[in-house]
């Protein structure tokens, strides 16, 4: 996650950031205490755990539910509290 | 487009993760929402707040949509102006034919709306730029450190409304913004909460589309600033709505309407659940369930019923 930071020469015109959406590249799973583990032969792919994700870390794949995405994941347990079918377990996040 | 979420989620999100919002903040939810409500390409504006500061924190940006932030206060005169600019530059061919129906959008804490951008948001309205206004409502400058604003709550301990032998917290009762906004005649407004996403996606579909300039009234509930565990706003929000401590309200063309949990309750269809179940399970109103302070609940109780009988009867109930 540290990186060598760029120095003025290298930096774009006026500090803009070009890229769009890089945040994608700064990793906040390590905030997390617990973690989400889903069971995904319980999950009946209402996608509710992703319209409420803050942190876009529902992973989608072919339309359907695929776990989640643990280097953005921030662990705060909305999903697994707002899960019907509570197939979404948190667990303590072990280092 | 419908809105269903088989379809949404093969569209692009317009916040990416990564940004630094509180874990289980449920604003990323909020801009999804609205973002995600039409396929316009939109230009966002953002006045200073948690939504801001957190999600482009230098050298990252989690924003997919063009996105401008200028100063605290005057988010909705940077948005209109760069509407005007789009339409000016648009009379002389300058625009590709692709950006020609671009909307554009604000984003504003309760700060930056209730209070401190409240004239420019007026100057704005007035002038009748083409634009939606979106305030997410938490209820405090709660990026600074809890500070009370003018949408606090009757009785919420802040830092600057602290509980103490003499003080039972916020003494004044909250800024009726969606009336002030209202007064301005604009052709759409609106109030909702992000758990009944449906609601609050076509609302903010409606808002977009609609020429003219728009508002939307998002409630936001705040991790640190009511000191409620992390997962737990959807089923906060609900209980608001359910209290009608937060009304669904919408405005459209000088009409005034109820949807949602809201309508159902003003047709006798759901009960109205107490507002001690909305104050029972945050933190900034603990204070209030001492023998001391029981009082207070009435009080809160009879501001939240002012309020609802008075939308209710502007809905015509």
């Amino acid at each position: 996650m540290t990186e060598t930071k760029k120095g003025w020469k290298d930096l774009p015109i006026g500090g803009n950031i070009l890229e769009a959406g890089n945040s994608q590249h700064y990793f906040t799973g390590t905030w997390r205490t617990y973690k989400p583990i889903t069971d995904l032969d319980k999950c009946i792919n209402c996608l509710q755990c992703w319209m409420f994700c803050p942190d876009n870390s529902i992973v989608i794949k072919d339309g359907k539910m695929d776990g989640q995405d643990y280097d953005h994941c921030k662990g705060c347990g909305v999903c697994a509290a707002i899960c019907p079918v509570k197939a979404i377990d948190m667990i303590k996040e072990e280092k | 487009m419908a809105l269903t979420l088989k379809d949404l989620i093969n569209k692009q999100i317009p916040l990416n993760g990564g940004h630094r919002m509180c874990g289980g903040c449920p604003v990323p939810v909020i801009v999804k929402q609205v973002l995600m409500s039409t396929d316009h390409p939109k230009i966002i504006g953002n006045a200073t707040g948690c939504l801001e500061v957190a999600t482009t924190i230098y050298p990252y940006t989690a924003w997919n949509h063009p996105w401008i932030h200028n100063a605290f206060e005057n988010v909705a005169a940077t948005v209109s102006g760069i509407e005007a600019a789009h339409n000016a530059l648009s009379r002389i061919g300058e625009v590709p034919e692709h950006n020609k129906d671009a909307k554009f959008i604000a984003f504003a804490g309760d700060g930056g709306t209730y209070d401190i951008g409240l004239q420019s948001l007026s100057g704005a309205l007035e002038r009748g730029h083409n634009m939606l206004y979106v305030c997410y409502d938490n209820e405090g400058y709660m990026n600074t450190g809890i500070q009370r604003s003018s949408a606090t709550p009757i009785g919420a301990n802040t830092t600057t409304t602290p509980i103490g032998s003499e003080s039972y917290g916020k003494t004044q009762s909250r800024k009726d913004l969606l009336s002030i906004v209202a007064a301005h005649h604009i052709p759409y407004a609106a109030s909702t909460s992000p758990h009944n996403w449906m609601d609050a996606m076509k609302k903010s579909k409606k808002a977009i589309e609609t020429q003219g300039p728009t508002f939307l009234l998002y409630f936001a509930p705040c991790i640190p600033g009511w000191k409620i565990p992390s997962d737990v706003w959807k089923k906060l929000s609900e209980t608001a709505v359910k209290t009608c401590f937060w009304p669904l309200i919408e405005f459209e063309d000088g009409k005034w309407s109820l949807t949602g949990e809201s309508k159902l309750i003003a047709e006798g269809k759901m009960p109205k659940i107490p507002v001690e179940e909305f104050l029972k399970s945050q933190g900034r109103f603990k204070h209030l369930f001492t023998d001391k302070n029981k009082h207070v609940i009435e009080i809160i109780q009879k501001d939240v019923d002012k309020s609802w009988n008075y939308y209710k009867g502007l809905a015509g109930y």
